[in-house]
């Protein structure tokens, strides 16, 4: 018997922390498909690591979304019982793995954001998103150069690597622009000290993305148009599959536990 | 990386030092690239657990190890020399615990 979906009462407060919950969750989400997968062990263990950082930001981001909703919801509720066009993630971090310099590479543009962006966090005047932050700030530090210091590998590699880069590169850059994006929602929470304003925050990622990719022999695509989307719910085709996947078991079994 | 893609990847070994005053010690190993992903692959593999303050990786081509054919040579002789070890002195109460 299927459960059905939950209405989320979405003020610019708890949609800006759900936002955050849904990038972390399913980013993490597709970091843990490559369990079993990887090129090597070691990698292997890498990747769920990362994920597994990501997950746990995602819990207590819907932990706070849940709290400030106030309508009896809490984390699980919030990840398995909303569908597509409810999560509020980048369509950045919704596309499939592809191949590993895919990975690597949406894992670098990515965390070129997040860790500046986390680190603005710290002073947010909401307690518990400082709170989230303080932690967050030291994981994106480590996912940044894990993934700097594979791309710059991957790119300045072999012949193969670096086409396979490149060409993830060039497929990813349009889903970049997204992360900057600030509605009349977020610029009011941004006004009240709440929010980080990313704007600010794109000099320092255009300079650290200019110099790793310069360092990964890799070109910047010269395209200037921009994919957009998610944070309103229009999504890939890919996010459904993958929420498919992530929510079966409560979907099918609501409630099951451990 | 100038290596052919078939290049073998080097093997490290990994030392962590758990606690302050303690000595790294030999938890494993690991194959990676080279020095700055042996570094990460040796956080992410041994110190998932709140284990390491401290991490030393060393190339494993850089150990050098005694010859198990030389152990009665090497190790034997000591085993007949019990008098080595400190327990036919009698310490004096005032030391207390050494």
């Amino acid at each position: 018997m299927a459960t059905s979906s939950i209405a989320v009462n979405e003020t610019p407060h708890t949609l800006y922390v759900l936002r955050r919950a849904d990038d972390a969750l399913v980013l993490g989400h597709r970091l843990s498909e490559w369990v079993g997968h990887a090129p090597t062990l070691e990698e292997e263990m890498a990747l769920a690591n990362l994920g597994l950082d990501l997950i746990g930001q995602a819990r207590a981001l819907y932990a706070h979304a849940a709290a400030l909703e106030g309508a009896g919801h809490d984390e699980d509720d919030l990840a398995y019982l909303r569908d597509a066009p409810q999560y509020r993630n980048l369509l950045l971090v919704e596309l499939p793995n592809g191949d590993f310099a895919q990975t690597i590479i949406r894992q670098f543009l990515y965390a070129s954001f997040a860790e500046p962006y986390w680190r603005a966090m710290r002073t947010s005047t909401d307690a518990t998103l400082a709170a989230i932050a303080a932690k967050a700030e030291k994981e994106h530090r480590y996912h940044l150069r894990h993934a700097t210091d594979w791309m710059i590998r991957l790119g300045d590699g072999t012949e193969e690597s670096h086409a396979r880069s490149q060409a993830a590169l060039d497929r990813l850059w349009p889903y970049g622009g997204e992360m900057f994006e600030c509605d009349a929602g977020e610029r009011g929470l941004v006004d009240a000290g709440v929010a980080v304003d990313p704007a600010p925050l794109r000099a320092e990622w255009e300079t650290r993305v200019t110099a790793a990719l310069a360092e990964a022999t890799l070109a910047r695509p010269s395209g200037s148009w921009m994919q957009s989307g998610g944070r309103s719910g229009r999504h890939t085709e890919h996010l459904g599959r993958l929420l498919a996947e992530l929510q079966h078991l409560q979907r099918t079994y609501p409630g099951a536990q451990w | 990386m100038d290596e052919p893609k078939t290049a073998p990847v080097p093997l490290w070994e990994v030392f962590i030092r758990s606690r302050n005053g303690l000595a790294h010690k030999h938890v494993g190993s690991l194959h990676a690239a080279d020095a700055a992903l042996a570094m990460q692959a040796a956080r992410d593999l041994y110190t998932r657990r709140g284990e390491g303050l401290s991490i030393w990786i060393v190339p494993s081509s850089a150990i050098i190890a005694s010859d198990p054919a030389d152990r009665d040579m090497l190790f034997e002789p000591a085993l007949t020399k019990a008098y080595r070890h400190p327990t036919f002195y009698d310490v004096p109460d005032d030391v207390g615990h050494m």
